[in-house]
C-alpha cells in the first residue's frame, strides 16, 4: 500500500510541474507583454518594469524562478494589472468562499446521490421510476442553467432568497444547489446501476441463501462493492465542480476565485490566471490521489 | 380455419426470418427501433437539425438587423409575436431572437459535432495503437492521457482562448484537444480484449503490417463502442462550449451560441424579458436530453448484456 501511494505521488509531481510549465509557456507565447498598453510607455520605464519583474531574464531562468517561488515560498508573484496586490492576496481573498460553498455542494451531491441506492433496492417501483426520471432531467441542468432558473423562482418570483452576494448561510443555498444538481443526478444514476449489478451477483445470492436479513445483505455485502464506481467518479466530479464554481462566482457575485479568474482572463492578467490554474490543478491532482488511495483501500482485488 | 391460416403465415414468417438471418447490426437496429425513448429522441434531434439548417429561411428578420421600433422597449414590445415576424421575440437590442436562436443552434451543434469527430478520430487511433502495441509504449501513452486528464482543462482552455485570441478556430482546437482523452481510454480497453482473438493472430501470421492490422481489423470492430461514446460526447462538448460562452469567453458577437444566449437571457430576465431565456434554454435542454437518450439507446442496442 505504501509503495502504491508513493508511486501515485511520483506521478502527481511531474503532472503538476507539467501544468506549471505549460501554462507558463502559454503565457509567454501571448502576443504583447503584460505591460503592453494602448498608450506606449517610455522605453526606460518599460525596461525598469521588465527588470523588476524579471522579464528580461532568459526563459528557463524565469520558469525556474517561478516554480521555485511556488514550491519554496508558496508565492505566485505579483499581479500584472493591480500593482498593489499579489496573486496570493487575490487567491486568499476568494478561496475561502469557493471552498465553503464548494465543499457543501460536494457533500450534498454525494449524500443525495448515494441515496440513489434506494431506487435500486426498490427496483421497478414508483420510487425507482421517480429517481430515474429526476436524475435524467437533472443531467441536462448544469450549473449555468440552474443558476438563472433558481434566481428566477426564488428571488424574482418568490423573493425568498437573495439573488447574489455573500454573507450568512442564506447566501449559501442557491450556489450550493446550482452547483450540485447535475452531480447529484450523475452519482445517483451510477449508484443505482452499480447497485443493481451487485444485487444480481453470486455473493449476494449466497448471503440471502444463508438467511441474512435483507438489511444486513445490503449494508454489509452490497454497499461496499457498489460504491466503487461512485468513488472513481468523484475525481472527475471534483474537477467539473471546481470548474463550475467559476459560473457560480460570476452569476451570484459570491466573490470566490472564479470571479478573479474570469476578471483576470478579460484583463489579460496572466499572473493571476496562472496562479489560479495551478492552484486548481494542484487541488485536482491531490484529490484524485486521495480518491485512488481510497479506491485501493476499499477494493481488495485491486493490485498495487 | 382462421387459426390455420394465421399459423401458416406465422410459420412462413418464421422461416423467412430464418432464411434471411440477421447480422449483429440488423439486430442492434431492431433493438434500437423498439426503444421508444430513443426513437423519439432521434426525431427531436432531426427536428433540431432541420431548425438549424433551414430556420433562417423562415425568419423574417436577419440575426444582425435591429428593429428600431422595439429597441429600448424590449420588455413591452419585444415579446414573441407572429404579427411583426419576431416569432421568439427580440433581445434588448431589438435583434430578432428567432434568427439568433437559429444561429446559436448552428454554432452549438457544430461545436458538438466537431468536438466529437476529433474525439472519434484521434481517440480511436490513439487508443487502438496503445492497446495493440502494449508493453512500454502502451504504458507511456496511457500515462500521458492520465496526466492530461488530471489537468483542470476548462481553466487551461480559457487560458488558451485568452492567450491566442477568442475565435471559433481556437475554440474547436481547445475542445478537440481534450475531447479524445476519455475516448482513447475506452477504445484501448476494447482493443486489449480484441487483440488476442484468432482473426488478429491470423492476420499477424500472414504478415500483415501492424498499422494495417490496427486500421483494417481492430478499428472496424470497435465501431459499436465508438458510436455509443461519440453520441454521448456530443452533448458534453455542447456543454463545454456553452459553459465558456456563458462566461463570455467563448464565441464572440455577432456569432452566438446557446451558452451565450442563455447568458444574455439570464442577465436580462429581471427586466421582464423572460422569453430571452426561455427559447435558447428550451433548445439547449431538449437537444441534450435527446443526445443522452439516443446514446443510452445505442448502448442498449449494441451491447445487450450491459443493461
Amino acid at each position: 500500500m505504501t509503495g502504491y501511494i508513493l508511486r501515485r505521488i511520483a506521478i502527481a509531481i511531474p503532472t503538476l510541474l507539467l501544468l506549471i510549465v505549460v501554462s507558463f509557456l502559454l503565457m509567454h507565447a501571448a502576443p504583447g507583454g503584460p505591460f503592453t498598453q494602448e498608450r506606449q510607455l517610455p522605453a526606460q520605464v518599460l525596461a525598469n518594469l521588465n527588470a523588476k519583474y524579471g522579464l528580461d531574464d532568459p526563459l528557463w531562468r524565469q520558469i525556474i524562478n517561478y516554480v521555485w517561488g511556488i514550491v519554496a515560498h508558496f508565492d505566485f508573484g505579483p499581479s500584472f494589472v493591480y500593482p498593489d496586490r499579489t496573486v496570493n492576496q487575490i487567491i486568499a481573498a476568494g478561496f475561502p468562499v469557493t471552498l465553503t460553498y464548494g465543499s457543501i455542494a460536494f457533500v450534498v451531491a454525494v449524500a443525495v446521490g448515494v441515496s440513489g441506492v434506494a431506487a435500486a433496492i426498490r427496483h421497478n417501483t414508483w420510487l425507482d421510476y421517480l429517481a430515474v426520471g429526476t436524475s435524467i432531467g437533472a443531467q441536462v441542468l448544469p450549473n449555468f442553467v440552474m443558476a438563472p432558473i433558481l434566481v428566477l423562482i426564488f428571488t424574482l418570483w418568490l423573493g425568498w432568497l437573495p439573488g447574489g452576494g455573500w454573507g450568512g448561510p442564506i447566501y449559501w443555498i442557491m450556489p450550493t444547489v446550482a452547483l450540485s444538481t447535475s452531480f447529484m443526478a450523475s452519482i445517483a444514476r451510477i449508484m443505482r446501476s452499480s447497485m443493481l449489478e451487485v444485487l444480481g451477483s453470486n455473493h449476494i445470492r449466497t448471503a440471502r441463501a444463508k438467511g441474512l436479513p435483507e438489511r444486513a445483505v445490503i449494508l454489509r455485502h452490497a454497499l461496499k462493492p457498489a460504491l466503487l464506481p461512485v468513488i472513481s467518479y468523484l475525481g472527475p466530479a471534483f474537477v467539473t465542480m471546481i470548474t463550475g464554481s467559476v459560473v457560480i462566482d460570476m452569476y451570484f457575485s459570491t466573490g470566490g476565485i472564479g470571479r478573479s479568474f474570469v476578471d483576470s482572463a478579460l484583463n489579460r492578467d496572466y499572473a493571476v490566471m496562472m496562479g489560479i490554474t495551478i492552484l486548481v490543478g494542484a487541488l485536482t491532482i491531490l484529490f484524485s490521489l486521495v480518491v485512488d488511495v481510497l479506491y485501493a483501500w476499499i477494493d481488495p482485488k485491486i493490485r498495487y | 380455419m382462421i387459426d390455420q391460416i394465421s399459423m401458416k403465415s406465422l410459420a412462413a414468417r418464421l422461416s423467412e426470418t430464418e432464411v434471411k438471418g440477421r447480422s449483429p447490426w440488423a439486430d442492434a437496429r431492431h433493438r434500437f427501433r423498439r426503444n421508444k425513448a430513443a426513437m423519439a429522441s432521434l426525431a427531436v434531434l432531426l427536428l433540431v437539425g432541420l431548425f438549424a439548417l433551414f430556420g433562417q429561411q423562415l425568419a423574417v428578420w436577419s440575426n444582425e438587423e435591429i428593429d428600431f421600433g422595439i429597441i429600448g422597449q424590449a420588455a413591452q414590445l419585444g415579446g414573441p409575436s407572429l404579427e411583426n415576424g419576431h416569432y421568439f421575440g427580440t433581445d434588448d437590442l431589438g435583434r430578432d431572437l428567432f434568427s439568433r436562436t437559429v444561429q446559436g443552434t448552428q454554432v452549438s451543434l457544430l461545436v458538438g459535432l466537431i468536438g466529437a469527430a476529433i474525439a472519434v478520430i484521434v481517440g480511436t487511433l490513439y487508443g487502438a495503437t496503445a492497446g495493440y502495441l502494449g508493453g512500454r509504449t502502451d504504458a507511456i501513452m496511457m500515462r500521458l492521457v492520465d496526466i492530461m486528464l488530471a489537468i483542470p482543462y476548462m481553466f487551461v482552455l480559457i487560458l488558451l482562448l485568452v492567450v491566442f485570441g477568442r475565435s471559433m478556430m481556437m475554440l474547436f482546437m481547445g475542445i478537440g484537444l481534450i475531447s479524445w482523452l476519455e475516448m482513447s481510454r475506452v477504445v484501448r480497453g476494447q482493443t486489449l480484449s480484441l487483440k488476442n482473438h484468432e482473426f488478429i493472430e491470423a492476420a499477424r501470421a500472414t504478415g500483415v503490417s501492424t498499422w494495417k492490422i490496427i486500421l483494417r481489423h481492430i478499428v472496424p470492430n470497435l465501431l459499436g463502442v465508438v458510436a455509443v461514446y461519440a453520441t454521448l460526447l456530443v452533448p458534453l462538448m455542447i456543454l463545454s462550449e456553452s459553459f465558456i460562452s456563458f462566461l463570455g469567453l467563448g464565441v464572440q458577437e455577432p456569432l452566438t451560441s446557446w451558452g451565450a444566449l442563455i447568458a444574455e437571457g439570464s442577465g436580462t430576465m429581471n427586466y421582464g424579458t423572460l422569453w430571452q431565456l426561455a427559447f435558447p434554454l428550451f433548445f439547449f435542454c431538449i437537444t441534450l436530453f435527446a443526445f443522452f437518450f439516443v446514446g443510452d439507446g445505442l448502448r442498449d442496442a449494441l451491447d445487450p448484456k450491459d443493461r
